[in-house]
């Protein structure tokens, strides 16, 4: 299956390993990333804070050029807070005939323009939607026997809902535990699972933002979760990276590592950890696998 | 109607008892009701306490989601108990059982009633939720253009239910966070072309540290909403008004982030993490990371910044270079950031209000009385006659010109 791929600008800047755990997945599922290496960063709410119009015109360029990589049969994203973000917009562009000319208008200049119904998945929808969880059980080499995963979704793929596509018939906002479930680990449920990792406030109120990062993985921790799995690469940021902060604000040792969605299915499709680039964490995810053995869990 | 003839149906509910004077930790208690299946979650939680046990405590009204009295949590979600189906909520509960229990972030007084005096209200007075009058009053009524009371209509469909409080996400860990009802309120005043205090109120919540900066953008509020005020939306067109129109510099960082955000994404079409934490702190310039603030906020970071580095998460070349897209890629980007700002007033389209229109206009026929399709390098129509021309913005439906003095809307 060929996609018109936009990693995000994170996943290329401080959580490499993402877009790279990415690539190398890829192939396994049978998946062709043609990237989008000359669209812009989706804004991430803050350019739709500074103007509407503006991210929804520079997400429409985004749209206009995923429309036309030949033969793809969607766009992809491996972030949340982009997959977010373009909802958003999308949502505009594609409920009002007159407001998407008139943002047609200014792509003109290069040549481009948004046609409303593209589709916009995250790879954990493609996942489940496209590939399917038979499927993907199928290509498992390394089986998460005893792994306990606590899904960590990120706010910006389940919420909200009706915007997001998320009903009975797709229940969006269970698909990582399904996923979990068919790599042959253990689903861990925990209180904060889909709330606010606390990211988008670290500028501004960085005690709320960390304690927020710090209470959820500390539930996780109390939930005996070996580690969590997150398809967002800011809530990554703020769960892995700033954990020795989080620390320090909520008072306890956490400890607790945090793989990026294509991590986890890499590792079950048979990949090495060092592929995945899991030596690149903050947290060594030492509980997930061993690493002279490549036993699953074994140090859990 | 046939539903109405329905037979009853027995639903177990489950429901979160507390008295806080008792001295006895909360439990749960269940009872089976039977009711059809159209009735209410409200109307099974009174059942019980006819029927079973008159000591259950829920406070109620109208029955009819107008006064706002019965928000609950229904399965974990917020709702109101009169304005959720019975079959509804057994759908989405986990073992069948319909699980009721009080609001969060607000403390109970009795089983499923919160205090909304301690929290709710205490913070709805906060942004002082009345008109402040532009002076000299007019001796008969304020004469505005209609379009700029429609856009507040949104904020003032709320019902003051609290959902959306109970379930702020950043409440939970700063019970001083001013929170979305109270913002959402604040905006239904900024909003009003007759208040004369726009820069007052804006700078006001713009400096508290616990005021619209402090929103973490979860969205929890937008779904928790019974009635569509999207309170996280009214969040962010206060944000916009502060930074964009009033230049308001605030002690949190807000504008700062905001400025540097934009405008490296403008400079390099991606974003440039290493660049953009300093700037929010010492200011949106290359020279903001030798600021003081942004020194210390380095210093503080270093716990984090050292394993990253020793695990070569983030090396230091890596950090230092911008990230950017192909050159005339970014000279595109830089054109589309040009012609948007450049424009005299800024457009919304606020679908709350513009709904879903997927007909166009057929081309060269008027869409709106007296005002012909505009020049066919802007295709797009305005539709009412105060909107701007087309060089000036967008469409007219539902799109929202503001402005800094918020006389045409905002």
């Amino acid at each position: 299956m060929k996609v018109a791929y936009w990693p995000g600008c994170v996943s290329r800047g401080f959580t490499p390993e993402l877009h790279g755990s990415m690539a190398k997945v890829a192939p396994l599922l049978d998946i062709e990333l043609v990237e989008l290496d000359r669209a812009c960063c989706t804004g991430a709410g803050v350019i739709a804070e500074h103007n509407q119009e503006l991210a929804d015109t520079l997400n429409a360029r985004t749209f206009a050029l995923a429309q036309q990589v030949e033969g793809a049969a969607m766009m992809m994203n491996i972030c949340s807070t982009c997959q977010g973000a373009q909802s958003e917009c999308q949502e505009r562009l594609d409920a009002n005939a007159e407001y998407r000319a008139h943002v047609n208008t200014t792509l003109a200049a290069e040549g481009l323009s948004y046609e409303k119904g593209l589709t916009n998945k995250n790879f954990l929808w493609l996942l489940v939607e496209e590939i399917g969880l038979e499927k993907l059980r199928s290509l498992v080499r390394r089986p998460l026997t005893n792994l306990r995963v606590g899904p960590f979704y990120g706010c910006y793929i389940v919420r909200p809902r009706e915007r997001l596509g998320i009903d009975q018939e797709h229940p969006r906002d269970q698909y990582l535990d399904q996923v979990i479930d068919a790599l042959g680990g253990t689903v861990i449920e925990y209180a904060g699972m889909r709330k606010c990792c606390g990211f988008p406030i670290i500028t501004m109120n960085k005690d709320a933002s960390l304690k927020q990062a710090g209470r959820h993985l500390g539930d996780a921790v109390d939930a005996d979760a070996d580690c969590l799995v997150t398809p967002c690469p800011l809530c990554h940021l703020n769960l892995d990276l700033q954990q020795p902060l989080a620390e320090r604000l909520v008072g306890r040792e956490l400890d607790m590592p945090v793989l990026h969605l294509p991590q986890l299915v890499g590792l079950a499709l048979g990949l090495e950890p060092k592929e995945l680039g899991m030596n690149r964490h903050v947290v060594r995810p030492t509980s997930v696998i061993d690493w002279s053995t490549s036993v699953v869990g074994a140090a859990g | 109607m046939a539903e109405t003839h329905l037979p009853p149906e027995k639903f177990t509910v489950r429901l979160r008892r507390y008295d806080p004077e008792s001295g006895d930790a909360p439990y749960w208690d269940e009872h089976t009701i039977e009711l059809a299946p159209h009735r209410s979650v409200l109307e099974a939680v009174l059942q019980a306490r006819d029927r079973f046990d008159g000591s259950i405590g829920i406070r109620c009204s109208c029955r009819q989601a107008i006064c706002g009295s019965c928000g609950v949590r229904v399965n974990g979600e917020p709702a109101l108990a009169c304005h959720t189906h019975l079959d509804a909520a057994k759908r989405s509960a986990r073992d069948g059982v319909i699980e009721i229990e009080p609001m969060g972030n607000m403390p109970v007084l009795k089983d499923l009633i919160v205090d909304m005096d301690d929290v709710h209200w205490k913070k709805i007075r906060r942004v002082t939720p009345w008109l402040l009058a532009k002076q000299p009053v007019p001796e008969r009524e304020y004469l505005v253009p209609a379009e700029s009371m429609v856009d507040v209509t949104q904020t003032m469909a709320c019902i003051q239910c609290g959902a959306c409080v109970s379930d702020c996400l950043a409440m939970e860990v700063d019970p001083l966070f001013i929170g979305p009802a109270a913002l959402a309120k604040a905006y239904r005043f900024v909003g009003d072309p007759r208040d004369d205090q726009q820069f007052e109120r804006l700078n006001d919540l713009a400096q508290d540290p616990h005021g619209m900066f402090d929103c973490t953008h979860c969205f929890k509020c937008v779904d928790a909403c019974p009635k569509d005020v999207n309170p996280m939306g009214q969040i962010m067109r206060l944000r916009r008004i502060a930074t964009s129109d009033h230049h308001i510099v605030d002690q949190n960082n807000g504008e700062r982030h905001e400025a540097a955000f934009t405008s490296l994404i403008r400079d390099n079409g991606l974003l440039w993490e290493a660049e953009l934490l300093p700037r929010s702190y010492g200011g949106n310039s290359w020279f903001g990371k030798f600021h003081p603030a942004a020194g210390k906020e380095l210093l503080s970071s270093l716990p984090a910044i050292v394993k990253a580095l020793v695990r070569r998460k983030v090396t230091p070349a890596g950090a230092l270079k911008p990230h950017r897209i192909p050159k005339a890629d970014l000279r595109s980007v830089q054109a589309i950031f040009e012609k948007v700002e450049s424009r005299d007033r800024r457009y919304e389209l606020n679908l709350y209000i513009a709904g879903e229109d997927e007909e166009p206009p057929p081309p060269e026929v008027p869409v709106a009385a007296g005002i012909v399709a505009p020049i066919a390098d802007e295709p797009a129509a305005p539709q009412a006659a105060s909107t701007p021309t087309p060089d000036e913005g967008g469409p007219g439906d539902g799109g929202t010109p503001t402005s800094p003095e918020g006389s045409a809307s905002q």
